[in-house]
């Protein structure tokens, strides 16, 4: 491609999938919701996401549609920004600028400049419901300045504000407080619920609120779990309430069916309860959900709900409560321990997952394969209960086998250990427990390592423990009369002066095992097991141990927590240098010398990467991350990039993740999300977004039709027709929405040119090429023209489907700039 | 205060019996209770709530509806078949009717008031037209198959809803035959049980009819096309009763888990007419089965099982946030159930078909305030009287110097003399009662046992002297000329000169023994007596209200006290006023003539007239300041209400003598040990 790369940082998959209420979109089968800074589309049906919608820097709040007109979106940013834009084709029409965060955005049919926003004044816990006029402008950038207040004393969560009755109403609460603005009568009946101090456990704090579509009845989830309706409340003396209570524990997030006659309601049970005719005895559940509900939502047809969940997952439920698809991203309820691995098998990326389980998670994907139950035992979601976690886990001989460490510490002296191994059962394809070992070291287990050399037919485990010993397991013949088995045996247990042994690692070859005791490394044979050497810098204790690779083999690496990075020599046994480096994580490339390493200072989080032979690093880039990063992986690319450039040449081969603190997985990149898309799921799009309407049926016989007459043709004449899909013309004609496209009668001579066969289509080929580089490199420094991505999309399946472009360039052009005419027009309707 | 010994008493083995009807009257604010011995009871509740008359029970005449009718009569109508009148002047009975029937299992009176409806074991309704002083069978409606447990009249008096086993009737009053014949789904939680009870029918003026089930369900049908309109399934056990406001905007319904549920009628939005029944606030007050509510409008009456009256103000009804505005629960009857002999330490205890006399233990250990000291000699149940016959004992009582035992049924009345040899008791009837001593609302003593005092329900009041194993008629004070109100309170001086009889409304009179005749009136008071005594020497007789008032008057200056008019200045304690059961024992200290001792069921009361008054600044219910406090201190904390709540539930508190109080008491958790189990229901957590 061409020479001039940036490498861009992107969210992959960490993002939280759970941040906001998921929007269904009711004319397709889509729905909505915010995926760190994007807004991701799926489809329903198929659960495959269909589209990115980008364009974001920052935190989107939340999205709504345009209450008239449901191709058009408004987004929200927590900086002072709205943004009504078509979703279809990514083109934003206009700015709104506000001088105040948003928190959360509401917007409202009847109100139909209105857009009501959450915003918080001086003080950092005082909010405002405030109503903001959208002012009618034809140019893209306009200042909202028109606010006018609705109710203070609210919560900053868009879970405890809810318009009823076609906004007759607006309901907030917060605390021991349920709040009512009538905008007909423009007052406030507020009610309260007697605080926890005036009763005996009585926890009656408002937790969310919804309200009913059709009738005036408001439902607040409370802290205890109980769930009120409260009617009346237009008059502030006979206002009642009725209680439905069957969560335990704080009610997360509360739902009105569209009709109204059921409720549905979630929380840290794991269950969805759906309350019929809002009455205590006929309700119905569906449980097992896997954790905690944080959002339930409701698609507008009544046919699906969607609940989005504490370990980063949506569910797509039926209407008869049952569970028609997962949505699971990078589970992030639990804190990683195992540290980020790649299965050799499936290359998808193993970390923690739920609690107790190991999850596989497909990074070319973006979606979760599956989870691995480690720990097999019942997990009981409760504060305060001390629970077994999996602490260790490395994948050896080419992920044949796993070993997994799980540990539970009731007090300071009660340890239990558990180490178990698991054989990949080519059967069943997946993980059989093997052997599994109570007390494999009598104190905390701080490092596993397989040897991974080829000429080890054995396979070879080296445990670290902080009791001072490293433990050598190999696998042995456990056959007897029975059957014909193998399990671990403990082979070798080395010590060191009673130092507590903090790292393990092999050498590439397998002939040799480093294994720190503190600020010593010592240098094993692993033919023998014999102490070879040790090296000692006085540097503090070894954080990271690692070999090079390939012809920087000979060197060792070791980073102190005193922030001294060390390389030694093995044949001389010396220190080859050494450099002053407060690392964090240090990551080897297993398929290059590269080793990444990130320093942590109080700034943020810097990258190097270096080649151990020598002690200037090949790519330095500062501030990656803000927060800490805690672990970070090199994964093999599928396709070789092909970076000429010196600094990015250690992306070619593999791509570097790496997890920061707040558990947000994060990559260097070219690309953008959108393109790294599935071909399959791009075509689902393009079909699915055509509505059964009678144009489509037209177009459809007509395509048909023409697709004989091409067959016909091609027959007879011998002449290459192109597809009507593959014109961008008519393709563009119809992925554009009809609001935005110019009259009939000018397009249809363009139309009816692009069906034409041209002439000149060969000589054209190659200067045609060059342009659209051209103007892609225009589209690229851009950065908030957005919407040409998707014809550069067309253009690049064109390009590898080798088509013959019908379209002069100049015609394309023309088209092109009838989607950046002034849509202002739209706003008067 | 001063210090005593206490005989704390806790074997009175009473448990009240459950609530059976319950039946609100608008026009007068009084509330008829019957319960399931039979018992009905009225309540006033402008009056504080006070249990102001009683009809005894008896044992065949189980009670399964009770009506108010227009112009303030009671009806009643049982298993027995009969359909019963009661005078609420002469507290007596005022006929039965026989429906001929078989037992009568509902009755409803007609909106009019004119005609009243009962509904028959063997499937009948049948109308009565209501007569000045009688009831007169009018006609039969058609024959149902099955008993009727409910009836609702409609508003205009045209149509009649019937509940029966299965399917709800709609009768057409005028022709008498069924309209609509509703049936119920007997389907239980999805389990088919094999009947489906109809408890509780409620006819809305709009049509519609409500009814409640043996399954739990709270429905609504339209009663012109008979259609079910909306289900409730309310609870897992039987919806058993319902009452529905005056305005029909809200009902309240009674389960056998012992939950009340509220309904109300709530306009779907605040801007369309069109309105929804929603059930709104559940309220568990009782453990057991609600067998009757009540809707009065201001709060909703519930009744059951656990003998509990529980009234529960509706908030958004409620003005002002007054004492009014607080939950009551009514366990403990508003009369003395218990006498007591001072001289041999007796207690007699009534229950409803015996008498227990008991004789207080005691003992020779002394210690510091608040011990606890060991009986060297344990209380013994000395005598278990049973009565001959179905009806319930209406009061007893025994004779200060413990030889004589009287109690009254509705029908006899009966003398006993006690003889103590030793150890051994012999008790003799005192046979040859004279006629008019048939019947007696309250039987007195007075302090020397020379004389009995009966207040008859003719109003009369008759005076006996007791000889050794006879008696002597001595006089009968008549009541006055025009009124028929019967005396349910008496007082007697302890010098034997004073009687002092009130009824449940008119003024206390005072009567002179010697002279045999009425000394004076005291001027009646808008609330209706609670208690009565007469102090040693002076002969001020002390005078209870059930609105928490406390007067003195002096007998002979015909006068209230100056005491008693600076109290009434000043005014009481409100919390005093706020206290919710009336007091109903009043007695005084032989040595300390400035004390007054009184209590209610939850508080003993030492009124010190000495002391100042305490106002509403000062703390009432003060803990007795600490001894190592200077004089000066004590003096000024110091006030007139010395308040015990040590003992609760309080049934019975009096001096036995100058440093000895007995105090009987009725630990609520001992009742509900008695009582048939609860229905099990599961709990979260357990």
């Amino acid at each position: 491609m061409v020479e001039e790369e940036s490498v861009l940082f992107f969210f992959c998959g960490g993002s939280e999938l759970n941040f906001r209420r998921a929007v269904f979109f009711f004319f397709f089968n889509f729905f909505f919701f915010v995926s760190g800074d994007f807004v991701k589309v799926h489809s329903t049906a198929t659960e495959e996401c269909v589209h990115i919608l980008q364009g974001h820097r920052n935190l989107v709040t939340v999205f709504f549609f345009y209450p008239n007109n449901h191709l058009q979106l408004y987004s929200f940013f927590f900086f002072c920004t709205i943004k009504l834009w078509d979703y279809i084709d990514g083109i934003i029409f206009h700015f709104f600028f506000l001088g105040h965060k948003l928190h959360a955005v509401f917007t409202l049919a009847c109100f139909f400049f209105f857009v009501f926003v959450i915003i918080n004044k001086e003080k950092p816990d005082v909010f405002q419901l405030v109503s903001v006029k959208l002012p009618k402008s034809s140019s893209q950038e306009i200042e909202a300045k028109e606010l006018s207040f609705v109710l203070d004393y609210i919560n900053q969560s868009p879970k405890c504000i809810a318009f009823g009755n076609e906004g007759e109403y607006v309901a907030a609460v917060r605390d021991f407080y349920l709040s009512v603005y009538f905008f007909k009568k423009k007052t406030t009946s507020r009610f309260a619920l007697s605080s926890s101090k005036n009763k005996k456990h009585a926890k009656n704090n408002f937790t969310c609120v919804a309200c009913h579509p059709k009738e005036d009845c408001i439902a607040t989830g409370h802290k205890d779990g109980k769930i009120r309706l409260w009617r009346n409340f237009d008059d502030g003396k006979k206002y009642t309430y009725t209680c439905l209570h069957w969560h335990h524990d704080m009610v997360m997030d509360l739902a009105f069916s569209v009709t109204g006659t059921s409720l549905l309601s979630g929380g840290r049970e794991s269950v969805l309860v759906e309350w019929r005719d809002a009455t205590e005895k006929n309700k119905e559940f569906l449980p097992r959900l896997g954790a905690t509900i944080e959002h339930i939502s409701v698609s507008p047809a009544g046919d699906l709900f969607c609940t989005s969940h504490s370990d980063n997952k949506i569910i797509i439920i039926h209407r008869n409560l049952e569970a028609s698809a997962v949505i699971q991203g990078l589970v992030k309820d639990s804190s990683i321990s195992t540290g980020l691995m790649i299965d050799p098998r499936t290359k998808a990326l193993v970390l923690n997952g739920k609690p107790g389980h190991l999850q596989f998670y497909s990074l070319q994907h973006d979606k979760q394969l599956y989870n691995l139950d480690i720990i097999q035992q019942e997990y009981i979601n409760d504060y305060g209960l001390i629970q077994i976690e999996l602490t260790k886990a490395a994948f050896g001989c080419y992920g044949n086998w796993l070993a997994t460490v799980e540990k539970r510490q009731e007090k300071e002296t009660e340890l239990d250990l558990q180490m178990k191994l698991w054989m990949y059962n080519k059967k069943t394809q997946g993980f059989v427990l093997n052997t599994k070992i109570n007390m494999p070291h009598e104190d905390h287990i701080t490092a596993v390592c397989f040897c991974n050399a080829e000429k080890f037919e054995n396979p070879t485990l080296v445990t670290a423990s902080k009791d001072g010993h490293f433990k050598v397991w190999i696998l042995t013949d456990d056959s007897d009369i029975y059957k014909k088995a193998v399990g671990w045996t403990c082979d070798f247990v080395g010590s060191y002066h009673k130092y507590q042994a903090t790292n393990c690692c092999f050498s590439e070859d397998g002939s040799l095992l480093a294994v720190s005791f503190e600020e010593i490394v010592t240098i094993w044979d692993s033919e023998t097991w014999e102490l070879k050497c040790t090296f000692c810098q006085r540097a503090g204790n070894i954080r990271h141990l690692c070999f090079g690779r390939l012809t920087c083999s000979k060197y060792l690496l070791g980073a102190t927590e005193n922030g001294i990075l060390c390389c030694w020599n093995l044949l001389s046994c010396a220190l080859e240098w050494s450099a002053k480096l407060n690392i964090r994580v240090m990551e080897p490339d297993p398929h290059s010398e590269n080793i990444a390493a990130i320093s942590q200072s109080s700034v943020g989080s810097d990258l190097f990467v270096f080649k151990p032979r020598e002690p200037r690093p090949l790519y330095i880039q500062k501030n990656i991350s803000r927060e800490e990063v805690q672990w970070g992986v090199f994964v093999l690319r599928d396709v070789p990039e092909s970076f000429t450039s010196e600094a990015y040449q250690w992306l070619n081969r593999s791509q570097f993740y790496f997890l920061t603190k707040s558990q947000s997985l994060l990559t260097f990149s070219t690309k953008s999300p959108e393109e790294k898309l599935t071909p399959t799921s791009k075509q689902l799009l393009a079909e699915e977004s055509l509505p059964t309407t009678p144009f489509y049926f037209i177009l459809g016989k007509h395509r048909e039709q023409q697709d004989e007459k091409i067959n016909e043709a091609l027959e007879s004449e011998r002449v290459q027709l192109p597809l009507t899909e593959n014109i961008p013309a008519i393709s563009e004609l119809l992925h554009t929405p009809a609001h935005v496209l110019p009259s009939a009668s000018f397009l249809c001579s363009k139309f009816v040119n692009s069906l034409l066969l041209s002439k000149e289509t060969k000589s054209e080929e190659i200067p045609e090429d060059v342009d659209m580089e051209e103007e892609k490199e225009s589209d690229d420094s851009d950065e908030e023209n957005d919407f040409t991505e998707k014809t550069q999309d067309t253009n690049d399946t064109d390009l590898g489907e080798d088509i013959i472009h019908q379209l002069s360039k100049s015609e394309e052009k023309e088209l092109r700039k009838f989607r950046k005419v002034d849509y202002s027009w739209l706003t008067v309707l | 205060m001063g210090e005593f010994k206490v005989h704390r008493v806790r074997f009175f083995n009473y448990v009240p019996s459950g609530i059976r009807c319950v039946a609100y009257n608008n026009q007068s604010n009084r509330l008829a209770v019957s319960r399931t011995d039979g018992t009905v009871e009225i309540y006033n509740l402008s009056a504080n709530y006070f249990q102001e008359k009683f009809f005894p029970g008896h044992e065949s005449r189980a009670t399964e509806a009770l009506c108010w009718a227009k112009g303030q009569r009671l009806f009643s109508a049982g298993l027995n078949g009969e359909i019963i009148e009661y005078d609420l002047q002469a507290l007596n009975i005022k006929y039965a009717v026989d429906a001929f029937g078989g037992p009568i299992w509902s009755m409803a009176i007609s909106p009019h008031g004119s005609q009243l409806l009962v509904g028959c074991e063997d499937g009948s309704l049948k109308l009565f037209q209501i007569t000045l002083d009688k009831i007169q069978f009018e006609r039969n409606f058609d024959r149902q198959k099955s008993r009727i447990l409910s009836l609702s009249w409609h508003p205009s008096g045209t149509h009649v809803a019937a509940g029966s086993i299965d399917y709800i009737s709609v009768f057409d009053v005028k022709s008498g035959s069924a309209v609509h014949k509703m049936l119920v789904d007997r389907q239980y939680m999805s389990v088919s049980k094999r009947k489906c009870i109809i408890w509780g029918v409620a006819f809305l003026s709009d049509g519609t009819v409500i009814s409640v089930d043996s399954a739990g369900k709270v429905q609504f049908w339209d009663s012109a096309t008979g259609t079910l309109v909306k289900n409730h399934l309310i609870a897992n056990a039987d919806v058993q009763s319902i009452a529905v406001s005056d305005q029909e905007d809200s009902f309240v319904v009674g389960t056998a888990e012992g939950t009340v549920f509220h309904f109300q009628l709530v306009s779907v939005t605040s801007n369309s007419s069109e309105k929804q029944w929603v059930r709104t606030k559940p309220f568990q007050h009782h453990t057991h089965d609600v067998r009757a509510v009540a809707h009065s409008p201001t709060a909703l009456i519930s009744g059951g099982t656990d003998t509990h009256l529980v009234i529960r103000p509706l908030m958004e009804k409620v003005e002002v946030k007054n004492y009014d505005a607080a939950l009551r629960k009514i366990t403990f009857p508003h009369r003395r159930l218990i006498s007591c002999s001072k001289k041999r330490q007796l207690l007699l205890f009534q229950f409803a078909h015996h008498l227990e006399l008991w004789r207080l233990g005691s003992t020779v250990a002394t210690g510091k305030n608040g011990d606890t000291l060991p009986l060297s000699k344990d209380a013994d149940h000395l005598l278990h009287l049973k009565t001959k016959g179905p009806e319930n004992i209406i009061c007893s009582c025994i004779s200060p110097c413990g030889s004589w035992i009287a109690y009254s049924t509705t029908s006899r009345f009966f003398l006993y003399r006690l003889n103590y040899e030793h150890d051994n008791i012999s008790l003799q009837r005192v046979s040859k009662m004279p006629a008019f001593l048939r019947s007696a609302l309250q039987i007195l003593f007075s302090e020397d046992s020379t004389k009995l005092f009966v207040a008859s329900n003719q109003g009369s009041l008759h005076v006996i002297r007791l000889l050794e194993g006879s008696f002597k008629h001595l006089h009968t004070f008549q009541p006055q000329s025009g009124t028929v109100e019967s005396m349910c309170l008496l007082a007697v001086s302890p010098d034997g000169n004073w009687l002092a009889a009130s009824g449940t409304s008119a003024g206390v009179h005072v009567y002179n023994i010697k002279h045999l005749k009425l000394h004076c009136t005291v001027p009646s008071y808008n609330f209706p007596v609670t208690a009565l005594a007469i102090a040693p020497n002076t002969n001020n007789l002390v005078i209870a209200h059930s609105d928490q008032q406390v007067f003195e008057y002096s007998i002979p200056d015909k006068q209230y006290t100056e005491w008693s008019r600076t109290i009434q200045k000043q005014g009481f304690h409100y919390l005093w006023l706020q206290r919710d059961t009336p007091i109903t024992h009043i007695s005084f200290h032989p040595k300390r003539p400035m004390h007054i001792l009184l209590h209610d069921a939850y508080m003993f009361c030492i009124i010190d007239k000495s002391l100042p008054l305490p106002n509403d600044k000062t703390l009432l219910y003060n803990p007795l300041p600490p001894t190592n406090e200077s004089d000066v201190i004590r003096r000024r904390t110091a006030h007139a209400f010395k308040i015990s709540k040590i003992y609760k539930p309080l049934l019975f508190m009096d001096l036995l003598d100058e440093r000895t109080l007995v105090a009987v008491e009725r630990p609520l958790d001992d009742i509900i040990a008695q009582l048939p189990p609860p229905i099990k229901k599961k709990k979260f957590g357990t």
